[in-house]
């Protein structure tokens, strides 16, 4: 995971996998020029988890538009989508 | 660089372990809004907390917004209103009351706190006005919280004050029969008062406070209770050290929301207040983390250790994660509030004598516990004096938020909903402390007080 320094929010998306999850969540973040600079996924006891690590520094929506785009796909696919802001994973997992 | 299992983790703690910061509580103060006409000094505390307050809970929603974070509540918490009241000349204090409820509704926030007074070692006449305001003033206004500090450590315990109070909780319950009682539920009376705590009922903004400072409450009981239950079977030492651990991480939260608000609002970030405080919603319980520690239901014996580990390993953790802590900083064991507080009542297994025991090892004890309505005034005064004497004989904030509720009895229940949840009645010693409170006066200050 290189270049990944200018990420400012992580994406998750928890649940059944089916196909084409990632097409259509990286969909929305095109159209809403969101910049993803790495994904991982893993699929463990069927359940999908992938985490995105992405640059929102030139996003077309607000925050809020976003997380509300991204909660209504995961209503229809069944799935946990969130967003979650960078700073937070530093205040709690780092000193 | 943030591995898997951190991220999961912390994006867990929000789905599913019921992570937020519980409120964001401005303090103002209202000393420069004293005037002899009281109608002026109404208008000038209104006008100041609609000024300041503007835009807190615009401010809230969005660092809510931008972080993700859940931020329950805002609200507001002013000078104990006996001290900016003093100067008016008028008996009735339930027009300054009146001002708080208006402005918070303007504002958009809550609960407002501050109808208070200070009166741990004896009465000013102001004191004594507020004191018989506060039952009209609790079933007269909706959103006004308030709070009376009776005892301290350094002062002793204002008898007086207990028997008034006392009083007064039963003359707010008649007032608010209809309702059951929930006046009552807006009034704490303490024993070495924080001057500024960010919850209510029990929240104030002391006269040593500055100008005006935001308070946050972080909360956190789910979160701790999921990481518990990776530490099954291990020793105490072990999960002493996971809760430390999960009240650093929660506390972060707090203080990056702290920071951040105080930031946009441009006003001085006073303290976070640690305490873990739960809600009705299963899986925001304290008892259920005392289950999990290792107790079959929570009241049985071993409950006060548990919660003494509970409550020290939080502080600890927190402690390290936050610039400055204040605040009650305890765990909280409301009943109404706990799903699993009131499922150990229904279970016969927790009693207010072991509520009482458990309030010697955190900050609030008997809160928001339904009594039945025919409790004697005399008996309530004297749950207050035991709590009051735990704070001031241990050095340590005790508190009391208790509803006598007319017309009902012990096995029966009563329903406020939303975060102050539901209560079942519990039973109350029936033996008579009417001479022990009639006596008045005060109980001297503990020797320890004397610390120079």
């Amino acid at each position: 995971m290189s270049n990944t320094a200018s990420y400012n929010a992580v994406i998750t998306v928890v649940g059944h996998d089916r196909v084409g999850i990632i097409a259509q969540v990286t969909r929305i973040l095109a159209d809403a020029n969101v910049n993803i600079l790495d994904i991982s996924q893993t699929i463990l006891q069927d359940v999908f988890t992938m985490i995105m690590l992405v640059d929102t520094a030139a996003m077309s929506l607000s925050n809020d538009d976003l997380r509300g785009v991204l909660t209504d796909l995961g209503k229809s696919l069944n799935l946990n989508i969130q967003l979650q802001h960078k700073v937070i994973f530093n205040a709690m997992q780092r000193i | 660089m943030f591995d898997k299992n951190e991220i999961l983790e912390t994006l867990n703690m929000f789905r599913e372990q019921h992570l937020d910061v519980r409120t964001i509580t401005m303090g103002i103060s209202l000393l420069d809004c004293a005037a002899e006409n009281p109608d002026v000094a109404c208008q000038r505390i209104y006008d100041k907390i609609c000024t300041k307050a503007e835009k807190l809970v615009e401010v809230g929603e969005s660092i809510s917004r931008t972080y993700g974070v859940p931020i329950i509540n805002k609200r507001i918490s002013v000078t104990p209103i006996s001290l900016v009241a003093a100067a008016s000349r008028t008996d009735n204090y339930l027009c300054f009351a009146e001002a708080l409820d208006r402005a918070s509704k303007n504002v958009g926030v809550n609960f407002i706190g501050g109808f208070s007074a200070l009166c741990e070692k004896g009465y000013t006449e102001s004191d004594r006005k507020l004191i018989a305001s506060i039952p009209e003033v609790l079933a007269a206004t909706d959103q006004v919280c308030s709070s009376l500090n009776v005892a301290s450590t350094r002062a002793g315990i204002n008898m007086d004050a207990v028997r008034e109070i006392g009083q007064a909780i039963k003359k707010t319950a008649e007032l608010t029969a209809h309702i059951d009682a929930y006046g009552c539920a807006k009034l704490v009376v303490f024993a070495n008062a924080p001057s500024d705590n960010p919850f209510m009922a029990g929240a104030f903004t002391g006269p040593a406070e500055p100008e005006c400072a935001i308070n946050v409450g972080v909360s956190g009981p789910g979160v701790v209770l999921a990481a518990l239950q990776n530490v099954k079977g291990r020793s105490l030492d072990d999960v002493a050290e996971i809760i430390k651990r999960t009240a650093f991480k929660v506390t972060r939260v707090g203080q990056l929301v702290a920071a951040e608000a105080s930031k946009r609002l441009n006003v001085p970030f006073g303290t976070i207040d640690l305490s873990l405080a739960p809600t009705p919603v299963v899986g925001d319980s304290i008892a259920r983390i005392l289950e999990e520690i290792g107790l079959e239901t929570c009241g049985t014996w071993g409950t006060t250790a548990a919660l003494a580990m509970l409550n020290d390993a939080v502080k600890k953790g927190g402690t390290m994660a936050s610039s400055h802590v204040g605040g009650l900083s305890g765990a909280f064991i409301p009943v109404s509030e706990d799903e699993g507080m009131i499922a150990a009542v229904d279970a016969g297994s927790l009693s207010l004598e072991k509520l009482e025991a458990m309030t010697c090892v955190c900050s609030v004890g008997i809160d928001m516990v339904a009594v039945p309505g025919d409790t004697t005034a005399e008996t309530i005064s004297a749950i207050i004096a035991d709590e009051m004497a735990i704070g001031t004989f241990n050095n340590k904030t005790t508190a009391v938020r208790i509803i006598p509720v007319p017309g009902k009895k012990p096995g029966d229940r009563v329903v406020y909903g939303g975060l102050w949840g539901e209560a079942p009645i519990m039973a109350v010693n029936q033996a008579s402390p009417a001479v022990f409170i009639n006596r008045g006066g005060r109980i001297p200050a503990p020797i320890h007080s004397m610390r120079n």
